[in-house]
């Protein structure tokens, strides 16, 4: 940059950063050997020698803050959080991720398992498969409390492979079928003689699942199709299995999402005009095919950023040498493409609105705490 | 991408010819055969384990009949009319008596009933039992059970298919090789040593040059050193007091005149000039004739030497103990004089020119002795033991004067289980002593390590050395060249045994023993003359060269090249066995043919000027299946070549390569590696001491042991919950089955520092991928109990009272039961013992005692009961074993490591939402600092991170073989980074990552992919130990040492130095003394002896003045009274003169 003196500098238009400092406040460029300006700038008088504030305003938050839903299904989400920082961003993943509730098998009863599965992979296998229910409904249970209809599912698995048909079988997790009643197992006691009580099991249902209304045409399921075990001939698998309420911090077999993430906009910038041969070159270099060719008229073809969103930052065009001054891949530091893949508990969108609750009431924790 | 290679060579030689060579524009265009499907149907036949299988094969087929056959009469010393022929010998199928009932056996039984997986030993006898009776034949008799290969010719495992073999129990993928031993299994290793029968020249202590033959026939075995001291030469041999001059041993047999020795060296006045010295010695000692030179050796013959029974003097000697792989036929000692002025030559050649020394490291001059050799010296020695003992026995009884009942000599055979103890013991503790051939060896076995699946490959490739460890030297450590394609270069432990414990490569075959009588024919058919029909001139005339068979010499050939050339031609066409080599030495002007055992060998593709033998349609029909291995040995595609005979051979290692004078082509060049080395992806891009490292770590790595891993009983197995097979395979990992029993996990791992819990190669680990079961392992233990017989009484079988807390998972039969959990301190077995072993009592009289069984684990660890076995010993005991499993989840301390010897600890586990993600939402499974690269150069590491980057994102599993690039086995990194690119990731692996915990993302790309890490068997609950108060020794009341014993940490003497030039006396007092072993003690301060209290009376008395006058209390460590005691009993006094009392 030349030398000027401060008295030619322009004037500053209030509010308005130059456009260098600009570039570095809103983008992270990523060039080929590092990604710089990834860092957010957050404080309010980082610019105050220019005479910019920096702080943020509701009123501007809320003009700004947008958020579009580009997907949604019933496992998959991927919607744009537009004009939010990186931290509020990544809180809404790490709710995700560890702190929104479901339910999962914890506890297993054997019965009976002569499968080449040892009881504890067993157990650990079960409880990693995902329960269809709304956690909502139930309450944790903490240690002192007896396993009820509030805080329990059970489900039972009784799979034989039968000696005569010589052949292996597989046991699904659609195989698990769920005991509304609660466990059929009978606590073992000393004192058995007052046979005209209900005799004790490990769960202390006082009414049938099935009654309560969430449940009454619709039963409780798992997700169907993951492999359990495999049994050879004469081989049996019985047990019950205990669901719980738990949060993904405590295991990763109570997160809601098999992944939540986010990545930054990208956007690619055409710094000169590319034109003719090294258009189709960039054109080319693409796996992804972010670029376009432009017909400029008289023969001259232009390349043109067409599908900036889709760039993965393989830099492949910028790879070469002198192609970094020609192309400038930027990533847009408050436009966050959020992607949820829901196991299946709760519905992508259920799970983003659930983790923006957790938010506000961990933030209110800290206003009342505060104040 | 060989064709592309082959191109390229190509276009560079028409570069170099300028394009005008016609010959070679006319050529048909070479093109790369691609040779690995060789690979398989070698292994099929031959490699890695096949040659133990062969070996024993030979044994039991061959050298079993021919011990027997040696040794075949015995007879009675007094009467030879009462004798025993063996008539043939063979050995059964394996199988066992109980109660008189043959059983046959499998493995696996014998694996789970500790039970030794042998067969029986049949001979047909000849016999007569005195002059007054007749010949009887007894057939099949039983003279002793051999142990059984696994997968021999006699293994009921031998030829069965996948599915037989998994009725039987067996791992179809388990190589075999081993011996089961009293239900352990056991391999015999391969024992490395210098080849016998061949003169090696070499310097000894004092720098003298020696040449020294270590003699080996059916009959002896004995070194003989000729060696130059002093200008003069002598002869060094067991069997004279001190060492003789040579010229005197020569005269001793036969040839007197001093000219025939100097004529048969040579016609060179050098040979002659060095020789003379020891012609004027002779000379001046005053023997001119044999019969002087005899009786002067026979002043000098030690007089113990009377073995052999009959006693010839010195001839007797110079017959059977000097060079007595050279044969003496009717005292006519023509060959041995020859054979010793060739060696005298050659250690003057030597002298003259130090290059002719020869190199003991070299593998040429190195045999294998393999676990068939080592079980034949066994059995012939206990084979003749037993012989003695028939004889003994015989002859006792007929020297009684009166016998009371007919002597039958054939009973005599089964009386004692010689044979079978005699294998048995050897095998099962390893201890070779033979005493025959005062042999004493130690260490010849070794447990198959069990560990991992390639642990157990790993023993039985291994080759123990001949040097003892403790060796400070580097020439036999040093990797020789020679080792090309026979030994592994990688693969050989670190510390002490560096460099001498080798193992085989993955296309090392070792030869077994050859008929020589047919090659010598052929010899002579070849135009060999004669050495008896060769003057001493003639021996040595510059136009021919010697042909020597095994160290023997045959005779001499005048077109050696042609000579050596036809013998190849047979060999080729399969006139001559597959492994016998020649090898022209042009130095030497000898022609060397070998077909003794214990060589090492490997196969090659013959080429013709240049021009590979096996064409592209050779290995489709060997795809096709019309071919196998031995069709293109029989065929003269392929041949073997030994360590000497490659010397004669110009090696291409690619098709392209090959020029003119090339004589063979290399097969694949990643065949130079051996089994463990062959799992590394890319080892040619490592540092070569990483490769070294994996080889070791390799064999603790937790995975598939084998297929029965769930039906065995070892008392100690770890297990992977969920192996996987690597994303970046080897061809080696496919030929052995490592894709099949894995030992380890495709983690994703980033290249970055995090957390400062990476630090020293410490790696930090996903908690949620921990959750999903990455390295999760299974341990399970064994352990045994046993209920006991006595003479009269045994331990009883009783139901445990249900009421008691800690019996809980036992069952009516006192035994835990399957399925069960145990914890520390569980009773997991409860009998009755009677209390009084020797009672006579009647049976309801009896008393008894309960005695249970505690399981011992760490505490608050919940482990599982797995299996109950119940079993029966050799005495009919029965035997309980119990499976303990237990399963953890890797934690904090736990080692893993990469295959390219990166080991490194879990630093710390951290929660996902903690760990940086890429764009996609992936997120590693492990971070690893990148320090650990620069200074280790694992490049291959980060090519096996690209290829399995590429591997998954294309779904096709990529390569990494050894020196793989060019023939197409391995992928190349811009191939691998081209499909990177096609699926959107940067070519160079790196990703963009956010940092999960701000959120922003990170100011670097992350090199970030799939790495296969293992999970190492060391984890630190086995290793963790602490304790407060606990367990003292009983002698010194200090506490106890050693974490199997709750011991304490020791404050050692460097401890101790710091804490005194720290200056804290009171906590050397506190530590040494306190919370040792602190002891009040009554000293005397007259006598200053220790003395006691007399707690009845309340007195202190000192029992050497008598009296309790002058007595004093002061605290001493009990060790020091303790040695004051020990001093006293020993008439030391030590006396204790207290300064302020």
């Amino acid at each position: 940059m030349p030398k000027v003196p401060l008295w030619d500098l322009p004037e500053l238009p209030q509010n308005h950063l130059p456009p260098h400092l600009q570039l570095q406040k809103t983008r992270v460029s990523c060039n080929n050997d590092a990604p710089t300006n990834t860092e957010s700038i957050i404080y309010s008088g980082a610019y105050a020698a220019m005479g910019v504030d920096n702080s943020l305003r509701l009123g501007e938050f809320r003009k700004n803050f947008k958020v579009n839903v580009m997907k949604l299904n019933e496992e998959d989400m991927e919607f744009d959080l537009i004009g939010i920082d990186a931290s509020i961003a990544n809180a809404f993943r790490r709710i995700l991720i560890s702190e929104l509730p479901t339910m999962a098998i914890e506890k297993v009863l054997v019965a009976n398992s002569s499968s080449v599965v040892q009881d504890e992979v067993l157990a650990h296998r079960l409880g990693l498969i995902p329960i269809k229910v709304d956690p909502r409904l139930f309450e944790y249970m903490s240690e002192n409390d007896v396993p009820n209809e509030k805080n329990t599912i059970v489900f039972k698995l009784h799979f034989k492979c039968e000696r005569k048909s010589g052949e292996r079988r597989t046991v699904y997790s659609h195989d698990l079928e769920w005991l509304p009643f609660g466990s059929e197992y009978v606590l073992r006691t000393e004192n058995s003689s007052d046979s005209t009580s209900k005799p004790k099991t490990y769960t202390s249902f006082n009414s049938s699942q099935e009654t309560l209304p969430e449940f009454s045409n619709n039963p409780i399921s798992v997700t169907p199709g993951i492999i359990i075990s495999k049994l050879g001939p004469g081989q049996e698998i019985e047990l019950e299995a205990h669901a719980v309420k738990g949060v993904g911090k405590t295991h990763a077999k109570w997160s809601p999402v098999a992944t939540a993430w986010y990545r930054m906009l990208s956007e690619v910038v055409l710094l000169q005009d590319i034109e003719d041969e090294d258009a189709q070159k960039l054109v080319n270099k693409c796996p992804v095919n972010v670029f376009d060719i432009e017909d400029m008229g008289k023969g001259v073809k232009r390349a043109t950023v067409a599908r900036p969103r889709d760039c993965t930052l393989c830099r492949e065009c910028i790879r070469e040498p002198g192609w970094e001054e020609k192309v400038a891949l930027r990533r847009v530091k408050d436009h966050f493409i959020f992607t949820i893949e829901s196991t299946g508990a709760l519905p992508p969108e259920v799970l983003f609105t659930e983790a923006v609750k957790i938010l506000e009431d961990k933030c209110e924790r800290v206003i009342t705490e505060l104040s | 991408m060989g064709v592309s290679g082959d191109s390229a060579v190509l276009y560079d030689n028409l570069q170099r010819t300028g394009g005008v060579d016609k010959q070679f524009l006319a050529a048909p265009v070479k093109s790369a055969v691609d040779k690995f499907q060789l690979l398989p149907e070698f292994l099929k036949v031959r490699g890695l384990v096949k040659q133990h299988l062969e070996s024993f094969n030979y044994f039991i087929r061959t050298d079993i009949k021919k011990i027997v056959q040696a040794n075949n009469h015995v007879a009675s010393r007094f009467d030879p009319s009462v004798y025993i022929r063996y008539t043939d010998v063979w050995v059964g199928r394996p199988s066992e008596v109980v109660d008189g009932v043959t059983d046959s056996l499998s493995p696996q039984k014998c694996r789970l009933g500790d039970n030794t997986y042998a067969a029986p030993i049949f001979v047909n006898i000849e016999y007569c039992n005195g002059s007054d009776s007749r010949m009887m034949m007894k057939k099949e008799v039983v003279i002793g059970r051999m142990p059984i290969m696994l997968r021999s010719l006699s293994c009921v495992l031998h030829g069965k298919d996948e599915d037989e073999l998994a009725k039987l129990g067996e791992c179809p993928l388990d190589p075999g090789g081993y011996f089961v031993v009293k239900g352990n299994e056991k391999v015999i290793l391969i024992q490395e040593q210098l080849s016998k029968n061949r003169i090696i020249i070499d310097s000894d202590k004092k720098g003298c040059i020696q040449a020294s033959v270590m003699s080996s026939t059916a009959i002896t075995k004995s070194k003989t050193i000729i060696r130059m001291e002093k200008e003069k030469i002598y002869l060094v041999l067991n069997a004279f007091t001190s060492k003789v001059p040579i010229m005197l041993v020569l005269k001793a047999m036969g040839m007197e005149t001093d000219q025939e020795v100097v004529q048969m060296l040579g016609r060179d006045p050098q040979y002659a000039t060095l020789l003379l010295p020891s012609i004027e010695e002779c000379a001046s000692i005053g023997v001119y004739t044999q019969q002087e030179a005899l009786d002067f050796l026979e002043k000098k013959r030690k007089k113990s030497m009377s073995r052999f029974g009959k006693d010839d003097g010195a001839l007797g000697v110079l017959r059977d103990i000097f060079i007595p792989n050279i044969p003496v036929r009717e005292n006519n000692f023509y060959l041995k004089c020859v054979y010793v002025v060739v060696m005298m030559r050659r250690m003057m050649d030597a002298i003259l020119n130090e290059d002719a020394m020869d190199d003991k490291d070299y593998v040429g001059n190195k045999r294998l002795e393999l676990s068939g050799q080592l079980l034949a010296l066994l059995f012939e020695d206990l084979f003749k033991s037993l012989n003695d003992m028939i004889k003994l026995t015989v002859d006792k009884s007929l020297s009684k004067a009166s016998r009371t009942s007919r002597l039958d000599i054939s009973q005599h055979i089964l009386k004692d289980d010689i044979i079978t103890k005699g294998l048995e013991r050897s095998l099962s503790t390893g201890n070779w002593d033979v005493h025959r051939f005062r042999m004493h060896r130690r260490g010849i076995t070794q447990i198959v390590t069990r560990l991992s699946f390639i642990g157990a490959f790993g023993s039985m490739t291994k080759i123990s050395p001949q040097f003892e460890k403790s060796r400070k030297v580097s020439g036999p450590r040093a990797l020789q060249p020679s080792q090309w394609g026979m030994l592994c270069p990688c693969d050989t432990p670190e510390g002490e045994a560096c460099g001498l414990v080798k193992n085989l490569a993955l296309m090392t075959h070792v030869t077994t023993d050859e008929e020589e009588g047919p090659i010598i024919s052929l010899c002579y058919c070849l135009g060999v003359e004669d050495l008896y029909l060769l003057s001493g001139e003639e021996l040595h005339s510059p136009d021919s060269f010697l042909v020597i068979l095994n160290g023997l010499i045959l005779g001499k050939h005048r077109t050696p090249q042609l000579f050596a050339l036809g013998m190849r031609k047979l060999r080729r066409a399969g006139k001559v066995g597959d492994f016998v080599s020649i090898y022209v030495h042009e130095k030497q002007r000898c022609v060397y043919i070998a077909s003794d055992g214990g060589r090492v060998c490997r196969p090659l593709v013959i080429a013709d000027n240049g021009v590979s033998r096996i064409k592209h349609h050779h290995m489709k029909e060997l795809k096709d299946g019309v071919r196998n291995f031995d069709s293109f040995l029989r065929e003269g595609l392929l041949e073997y070549l030994d360590v000497n005979e490659e010397n004669n051979a110009l090696i291409a290692l690619y098709e392209g390569e090959a020029t003119y004078e090339t004589t063979h082509i290399e097969i694949e060049p990643f065949t130079i590696l051996g089994a463990c080395a062959g799992l590394i992806p890319y080892p040619h891009h490592n540092q070569s001491p990483r490769n070294t490292y994996q080889c070791a770590m390799g064999k603790q790595a937790m995975g598939n042991i084998a297929h029965n891993q769930l039906c065995r009983m070892d008392t100690l197995i770890y297990l992977l919950v969920y192996p996987q097979r690597p994303l970046l395979t080897t061809r080696t990992i496919e030929l052995i089955g490592y894709d099949k029993l894995g030992a380890g996990q495709n983690a994703t791992v980033a290249v970055m520092s995090y957390s400062g819990y990476d630090i020293e190669d410490a790696i930090v680990m996903n908690k949620s991928s921990l959750d999903r079961g990455f390295g999760r392992c299974i341990v399970m233990k064994k352990m045994s109990a046993m209920y006991q017989k006595y003479d009269h009484v045994c331990d009883k079988i009783v139901s445990p009272r249900k009421s008691q807390h800690d019996s809980e998972i036992l069952d009516n039969d006192g035994l835990a039961s399957p399925g069960e959990i145990i914890r520390h301190l569980d009773i997991y077995l409860q009998k009755e013992c009677p209390l009084d072993p020797k009672a006579k009592s009647h049976p309801s009289q009896i008393q008894y005692r309960t005695s249970k069984q505690t399981y011992k684990g760490a505490e608050g660890e919940p482990a599982v009961v797995d299996r109950v076995a119940l079993c029966s010993d050799k005495n009919q005991n029965l035997i309980v074993k119990f499976m303990i499993r237990h399963t953890r989840r890797p934690e904090v301390g736990d080692k893993f490591s990469s295959r390219h010897g990166q080991k490194g600890v879990c630093g710390t586990i951290i929660q996902q939402e903690d760990f940086p993600f890429s764009e996609r939402g992936i997120c590693p499974d492990l971070i690893m600092n990148p320090h650990g690269f620069p200074s280790r150069m694992t490049v291959g590491k980060m090519i096996e991170l690209l290829g399995s980057k590429a591997g998954v994102s294309c779904g096709k599993f990529h390569y990494g073989s050894a020196f793989g690039e060019p023939s197409g086995h391995a992928h190349k990194v811009e191939d691998i980074s081209e499909t990177l690119v096609k699926h959107g990731f940067c070519y160079n692996g790196k990703d963009f990552l956010y940092s999960g915990i701000t959120g922003t993302p990170l100011q670097a790309y992350i090199f970030m992919g799939p790495i296969y890490y293992q999970k190492l068997k060391h984890m630190v609950l086995d290793k963790m130990h602490a304790r407060g108060m606990g367990p003292r020794q009983l002698i010194t009341r200090q506490p106890t040492e050693g974490r199997s014993r709750n011991g304490g940490l020791r404050v050692g003497e460097m401890e101790r130095d710091c804490l005194i030039a720290y200056g804290t006396s009171n906590l050397i007092y506190e530590r040494l003394m306190i919370s040792s072993d602190p002891f009040e003690v009554q000293v005397c301060r007259e006598c200053g002896l220790l003395g006691y209290i007399n707690y009845k009376t309340k007195t202190r008395m000192c029992s050497t003045c008598k009296n309790g006058d002058n007595i004093s209390a002061m605290k001493l460590p009990y060790a020091c009274k303790l040695l004051f005691q020990e001093l006293q009993s020993m008439n030391i006094v030590p006396r204790l003169q207290l300064a302020d009392s």
